[in-house]
């Protein structure tokens, strides 16, 4: 007897919201991987000597590379937020029988960031 | 929480449009609508029995236990994979509800999939106990001894019921079938983390290829689908870690015996 | 055409399944055949929830495990099937445990047992409150290790095909195409389970409709004990859904609408305060034996102190003195089931129960090796009666008498095979034709039938619970019986709306409900003729036991006519019949 298999359209992300904030994820990873190459390139241009570096940065203060950096920095939050919040899963740790909390387990990664980003910010902008 | 000693019946109806698909008369599958009374603590599979026993008596489906036990009776409602026996009309009155066999799997007739390709991955992950030889325990020696933490590791796992709805909500699956899938893996997981298995070996030929676990993209929607509470997508992540730690024991450490 | 194997399982549940690695473990060169209407996780073993009996404390013994089944029984089990039965079950346990069954354990890794309704000692093994489930999958994934183990996934036997006075094999339909086919086998097992679903409100699943009872009965094999019909005394009310004696094993108590511990005023002993150390008490009140409790509940509601709910009358099952931590780590099923079917959550509220059918004591008559009297047909599990339950089972008995018997009737008719190897496949072939016209000309070519299923199938619902229910007269059960023949003379008229080939699930609705009909017939005939009450029997005009004339088994034979009742006696061994003792 013939079987049915109903076809896939390349839109079947769209088809649900689980499946949008997914692929928007996988997005994100792009800007991730982005942002990286953009730091190694501010290392490159630090070591070709002052000139080129203070050039570099009067381009980094136009206004499409300041947009592109805000966009960059929310795609690289909801990145770490959602990976954050799927850690506890991969992550399975027992006490005896009992499961340690999922919250724990995400919250030791929050803190960890918290804590790098103020010890970051401290150095970076002097206080 | 639903009244249980209020009135049931309330007279009123609710429509169901559902997908059939008789190969014998059409090619392809097409909606059929049907009016059903409504009911406060009727599931949809009270509904399409009722169908089924005084409406349309060509409607078919698989059902069993009516208690979300034996994992028949999964479809997609409202293009989300749900147990029809776990399912209730109340939560979706007064609206439409459209309900269609299961993503991923062929159709063979109305509501009914083809799930051989499961019982085919089933298989081939070796789902049971597998001892080194000689380790093996006799019946008068009794049994294995496995504390209740070590239960607890794989219990989870073992809760799985085979119903698919992780199949139907992986988007992997569907659009590449060879995919092992959620409900494999996690099945094959149970066993790896059984104190008392030692076949974990055996198995990651299959868990640790290209089809298994590095299919995966960690979409986990298997996971929210899940009637069991299994949650097949962290066996799968788990089994990333495990397999890529593997990896690197293997090229620093190459002259190890394996268990 | 025909497909040809040695030995043929009819059902992929616990006791098939069992069977099947039986015989693939000793016999590797016998090729075996598991066909079931279901994949075999489906099967309903999936949804027993309690536990499994087996003797290891230290504190219990053979002995006790024998007396607790045989008084829970009400002295109709065959002694010998029940010695041998309970000696074998920690063996079979334990096997189970080596297979990967996740038994609940002690902190020192040994495995726990639980009290269960009717033991004097505790000795149910159980997996959370989803043993069945836990069970049957291990069984499943097991079987998957043997490669002459084919299965046959959703074919729908309607046959048992005799030749020369001997069980051949079946006649099946493969669901997928339609066609009706061979499946030849040496020796064949029935393992098809119960028929609960000719009741209206049971906990059995819909699948449970007794074919290979029917099968078995058609081709001249008596059924024994059919009329024992096993009520449990904790279903939802409306969907009857089980709620596990294992809530009442940790101490759940059951009470009627004035809150009242009512079994106290049916000789199950005096309540213990629930904050008592030694509540609850085994053998005692809530851990009576299943009849006796589902009778307590007629009692109750004829005196007006049940409750009225929406599908009748209920009792409640109090279990909040538990705690939320002890009902989530012991019983979590039950709170999962009360919350999305009952709409209640059992650790704030009381939940509403009621007695609904849930187990066959009968069955196909075998003798202790899961013989039956025609040769070459064995059978194992619910659909079997050895006899081992009685009158009335104990709870935790029957997940373990799958394993038991699954493996008796395995390795008895794996031998018959290796005795007897000449098949007829001609003749095989030929009632498999046979059989595809039969179903031809009655359902898919049938004209002008007017009769529904389900009003049918309603009909026989309402006159079995009315009239072959847990209290029976002899006006109630001869009223049940002309119905039953009304019934199955109405049923040649039945119109079936599916004329497809592939996956005609009104065919096979239409075909159950020609088994249940035969069943139905047997049940109520075999009651009208036992006139005593013992276990879950009971006559309103024979309320006593009748030892003298009745502690003989009923065997119902098909005839032209109507079920003819014959009788033999009970095996007893070394324990006399004497009176049950609870409280």
């Amino acid at each position: 007897m013939s079987t049915y298999l109903k076809p896939v359209p390349n839109t079947w992300w769209l088809k649900r919201k689980p499946y949008i904030l997914f692929m928007i994820r996988e997005l994100t990873s792009i800007f991730v991987a982005g942002y990286c190459i953009f730091l190694l390139v501010l290392i490159f241009k630090l070591g070709e000597g002052s000139s080129s570096y203070s050039n570099f940065i009067t381009t980094l203060q136009s206004p499409t590379s300041i947009t592109l950096h805000i966009i960059s920095l929310i795609f690289v939050l909801y990145h770490t937020i959602t990976w954050f919040n799927l850690t506890p899963k991969i992550l399975v740790l027992y006490r005896g029988e009992e499961r340690i909390s999922q919250r724990l387990v995400a919250g030791v990664f929050y803190f960890t960031w918290t804590a790098v980003s103020v010890v970051v910010a401290w150095l970076v902008l002097g206080f | 929480m639903v009244n249980r000693n209020k009135k049931i019946e309330t007279g009123e109806t609710m429509q169901l449009e559902i997908l059939r698909y008789n190969p014998e008369v059409a090619t392809e599958p097409s909606f059929q609508m049907y009016k059903v009374p409504f009911h406060e603590d009727w599931s949809i599979l009270d509904a399409v029995n009722h169908i089924k026993n005084e409406i349309d008596g060509t409607l078919s489906y698989r059902w069993s236990c009516q208690m979300g036990v034996c994992g028949s009776c999964g479809i997609m409602i409202n293009n989300i994979p749900k147990l029809s026996c776990g399912t209730f009309l109340r939560d979706y009155y007064p609206n439409k509800i459209s309900i269609e066999p299961l993503d991923g799997f062929p159709v063979e007739k109305d509501l009914i999939s083809d799930i051989d390709d499961f019982l085919t991955k089933l298989t081939d992950i070796k789902p049971y106990i597998i001892r080194n030889k000689g380790e093996e325990k006799s019946l008068d020696e009794g049994e294995y001894r496995q504390s209740p933490a070590e239960l607890a590791q794989f219990k989870q796992y073992s809760m799985c019921i085979n119903c698919m709805l992780c199949y139907a909500a992986c988007p992997v699956y569907a659009l590449d079938s060879t995919f092992i899938g959620p409900a494999a893996i996690a099945l094959g997981q149970r066993y790896n983390m059984d104190s008392r298995d030692q076949g974990r070996e055996d198995r990651q030929e299959l868990i640790a290829s290209h089809e298994g676990i590095w299919e995966c993209t960690f979409v986990g929607e298997c996971s929210a689908v899940c009637p069991k509470d299994v949650d097949p997508a962290a066996a799968i992540q788990r089994a990333k870690v495990s397999s890529t730690i593997d990896w690197f024991k293997d090229v620093l450490i190459p002259w190890r015996k394996k268990k | 055409m025909i497909t040809n194997h040695d030995i043929v399982m009819v059902g992929g549940g616990g006791a098939g399944l069992r069977a099947a690695i039986a015989i693939a473990e000793t016999n590797p060169n016998l090729n075996i055949a598991v066909v079931s209407k279901v994949y075999p996780m489906r099967s309903h073993t999936v949804a027993a929830e309690g536990g499994a009996a087996a003797v290891i404390k230290d504190n219990d013994s053979i002995e006790n495990h024998i007396h607790d089944t045989i008084a829970g029984g009400d002295w109709l089990c065959d002694q010998d099937a029940v010695e041998l039965f309970v000696k074998e079950a920690p063996k079979e346990l334990i096997q189970m445990e080596h297979w990967g069954c996740p038994w609940n354990r002690e902190p020192n890794g040994s495995v726990s047992v639980r009290p269960f309704g009717g033991m004097k000692i505790e000795r149910t093994w159980y997996a959370a409150d989803k043993t069945g489930f836990h069970m049957l999958h291990t069984l499943f994934q097991t079987s998957l290790k043997y490669n002459n183990i084919t299965r046959y996934d959703e074919w729908f036997a309607t046959k048992i095909i005799k030749e020369n006075n001997r069980c051949q094999g079946v006649t099946a339909i493969e669901l997928r195409t339609g066609k009706v086919q061979a499946i030849s086998g040496k020796s064949v097992i029935m393992c098809t389970g119960g028929s609960g679903r000719i009741f209206p409100f049971t906990t059995n699943g819909g699948i449970k409709t007794g074919d290979g009872m029917a099968m078995a009965y058609k081709v001249g094999v008596p059924l024994k004990d059919m009329e024992f019909i096993q009520y449990h005394p904790t279903g939802l009310p409306g969907t009857g859904i089980l709620i596990t004696e294992a809530a009442r094993g940790e101490g759940g108590i059951l009470v009627n609408k004035d809150g009242y511990r009512y079994l106290q005023d049916y000789n199950l002993g005096k309540p213990l305060n629930i904050d008592d150390p030694n509540h609850p008490v085994k053998k005692s009140m809530e851990l009576g034996p299943r009849d006796r409790l589902s009778q307590a509940f007629v009692g109750e509601m004829e005196q007006g102190k049940t409750a009225p709910g929406p599908y009748g009358q209920v009792v409640y099952l109090d279990i909040r003195h538990l705690g939320e931590k002890k009902i989530d780590k012991k019983i979590p099923f039950v709170r999962e089931l009360s919350k999305n079917y009952a709409s209640i959550d059992p650790v704030h509220e009381l939940i509403p129960v009621r007695p609904v059918v849930h187990y066959m004591m009968g069955g196909i008559d075998t003798d202790i090796t899961g013989a039956t009297s025609l040769p070459g047909l064995y059978a194992a599990g619910e659909c079997a009666c050895v006899s081992i339950n009685g009158a009335n089972r104990l709870g935790s008995n029957s997940l373990t008498e799958l394993l038991v018997f699954g493996s008796r009737a395995g390795r008895a008719a794996a031998k018959f095979a290796l005795e007897n190897p000449k098949i007829d496949t001609h003749l095989l072939e030929m009632q498999a034709k046979d059989e595809q016209e039969r179903i031809s000309k009655n359902f898919f070519q049938k004209k002008g039938g007017t009769e529904r299923i389900f009003t049918l199938r309603k009909e026989m619902h309402d006159t079995m619970e009315a009239g072959a229910g847990i209290y029976r007269t002899e006006t109630s059960l001869k009223e049940t019986c002309n119905k039953i023949k009304e019934l199955k003379d109405r049923f040649t008229n039945i119109n079936i709306e599916d004329r497809s080939l592939n996956f005609n699930t009104e065919l096979t609705s239409a075909l159950e409900l020609e088994f249940m009909l035969e069943l139905a017939e047997v049940i109520s005939h075999s009651a009208l003729e036992r006139k005593e009450s013992r276990g879950s029997h009971q006559r309103t005009d024979f309320p006593e036991r009748d030892d003298h004339n009745f502690l003989k088994h009923s065997l119902a034979y098909q005839t032209e006519t109507k079920p003819q009742i014959d009788y033999k006696d009970v095996v007893i061994t070394k324990w006399p019949p004497g009176e049950r003792v609870y409280g």
